[in-house]
């Protein structure tokens, strides 16, 4: 015998009070900093206060310095940052035709480190690459988000978006379960918010550090008791490539604060 | 009617679980699952304990109206203030052990049975959310909520 109950009509009263509280329209990006308390907002506007900054000076130098069999630094080919990686991170992840592949910032950050240091590849997480993309990303801040439109990056997106809809770990969510449905609620006292991309890497109050994207995705992953993907992998680039087209038109925060 | 046999994962879940007091299926009858899945009711302190426990139960990162800071409590769920007074305890049972089978799209849980989810963690792989017992007690606990 099929049970009765399968309606419990809630959806429709939480989302009033929700967007009651919030004033916001539905369809409309919402960075996280607006979720945020004025202390994080304003720690996040300050650059005397932003501790993000500290890896983006420690970016500065590195861009500045020679590295690899090449000896050559990233400043050597790529000139004043200020100019040439202006409005990058706004639109990555790119294309990159020789590999033929959907790349994103870190990952292009250590294919110019392979192919024109010839120097090893940084660790995802590591103190140097954090640098180097806080630096690079800081270039854009105030930039409009702004995804290329270019086909070959349809694939990477696709898989982004199903694996962003699809339910997972032990608790048995999607991310749009929260991000999307749910986005103007809390899960315990936390705002749950968009899941936007826009401010990373950023400084997270409870990790005391500078963090990717990837990171902040795992800590999601194993909140839901599920399996993280590795640092790096395809999946996790197809997410960004995903997230980067939910997130256009809001400006880049890097380095943003969260708690 | 049918039965459902109770899944061998709470057979294996928890240090708390006690193998002799765990039915091996339980009857679905409407809405309600009537009888407890231990033989025997719970204990509605323990339940009160699990229930504020945010990272074992996790019933307060969704509900409110539970014992727990208010600050702490979620509000993707309908409180559960008074749940005992709205639902009979084969209900509430039912709803616990698997809400799934209610509401298919449901963002709760299966506390009493093995997820569906892709890519579950390897500690948690096969297991059910909590043992049969912490259910019972958890049950206890909502029915005592007459609001
Ligand atoms: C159970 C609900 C839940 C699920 C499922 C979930 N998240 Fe989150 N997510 C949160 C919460 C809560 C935060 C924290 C918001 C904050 O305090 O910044 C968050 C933060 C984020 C952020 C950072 C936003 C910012 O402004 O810095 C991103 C990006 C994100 N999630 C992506 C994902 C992705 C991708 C998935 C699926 C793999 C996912 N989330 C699954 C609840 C969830
Ligand atoms: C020997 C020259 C050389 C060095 C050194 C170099 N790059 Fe590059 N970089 C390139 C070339 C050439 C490209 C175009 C893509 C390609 O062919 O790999 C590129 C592309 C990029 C891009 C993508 C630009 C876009 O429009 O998509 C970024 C970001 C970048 N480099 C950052 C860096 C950083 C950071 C460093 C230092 C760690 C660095 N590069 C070192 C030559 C270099
Ligand atoms: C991830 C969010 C989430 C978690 C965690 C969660 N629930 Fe729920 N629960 C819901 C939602 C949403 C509903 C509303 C029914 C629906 O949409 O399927 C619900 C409904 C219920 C109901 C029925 C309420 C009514 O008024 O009919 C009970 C009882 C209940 N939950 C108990 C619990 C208990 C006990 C726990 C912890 C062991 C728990 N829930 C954990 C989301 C959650």
């Amino acid at each position: 015998m099929r049970p009765a109950v399968r309606c419990f009509g809630l959806a429709a009263p939480l989302l009033l009070a929700a967007s009651v509280a919030h004033g916001i329209e539905q369809g409309e990006p919402r960075s996280g900093i607006a979720f945020a308390s004025p202390e994080t907002r304003a720690m996040q506007a300050d650059d005397t206060a932003n501790p993000g900054l500290f890896w983006v000076l420690d970016g500065e130098q590195l861009w500045a310095k020679r590295e690899g069999a090449a000896q050559k630094s990233c400043g050597d080919c790529h000139g004043a940052a200020s100019a040439s990686m202006k409005g990058i991170a706004a639109r990555y992840p790119a294309f990159d035709d020789k590999t033929g592949q959907a790349v994103d910032l870190t990952g292009r950050i250590n294919l110019c480190r392979t192919r024109h240091q010839q120097a090893t590849p940084l660790p995802h997480e590591g103190k140097e690459m954090l640098a180097l993309t806080a630096f690079v990303g800081f270039q854009s801040r105030g930039l409009p988000m702004a995804p290329p439109a270019d086909p070959r990056l349809a694939p990477a997106r696709a898989q982004g978006e199903a694996l962003f809809t699809q339910r997972m770990g032990q608790l048995d969510l999607s991310c749009a379960n929260c991000h999307e449905a749910n986005w103007q609620g809390r899960l315990g006292g936390s705002p749950i918010t968009q899941g936007q991309s826009n401010a990373y890497p950023l400084y997270r109050l409870e990790w005391q550090g500078l963090g990717s994207l990837q990171r902040r995705m795992r800590a999601c992953m194993v909140g839901v008791r599920a399996e993280p993907f590795d640092y790096g992998a395809p999946e996790f680039v197809a997410l960004e490539a995903f997230l980067a087209t939910r997130a256009k038109g809001l400006p880049v925060e890097t380095p943003g604060v969260r708690p | 009617m049918r039965r459902f046999v109770l899944l061998t994962a709470l057979l294996l879940a928890g240090p708390s679980f006690d193998a002799q007091a765990v039915a091996t299926s339980y009857e679905i009858e409407g809405d309600a699952i009537a009888e407890p899945l231990t033989g025997h009711e719970g204990d509605a302190e323990r339940g009160a304990a699990l229930v504020a426990d945010r990272t074992l139960s996790l019933c307060v990162l969704c509900h409110s109206g539970l014992v727990a800071p208010v600050h702490m409590q979620g509000n993707l769920a309908p409180s559960l203030a008074g749940i005992g007074g709205r639902l009979t305890p084969g209900q509430i049972r039912l709803r616990v052990v698997d809400m799934k089978r209610l509401n298919p799209d449901s963002l709760m849980p299966v506390y009493g049975g093995v997820a569906p989810g892709a890519r579950v963690a390897g500690p948690w792989q096969g297991k059910a959310i909590l043992t049969a017992d912490e259910i019972e007690d958890i049950v206890a606990y909502l029915v005592s909520l007459k609001g």
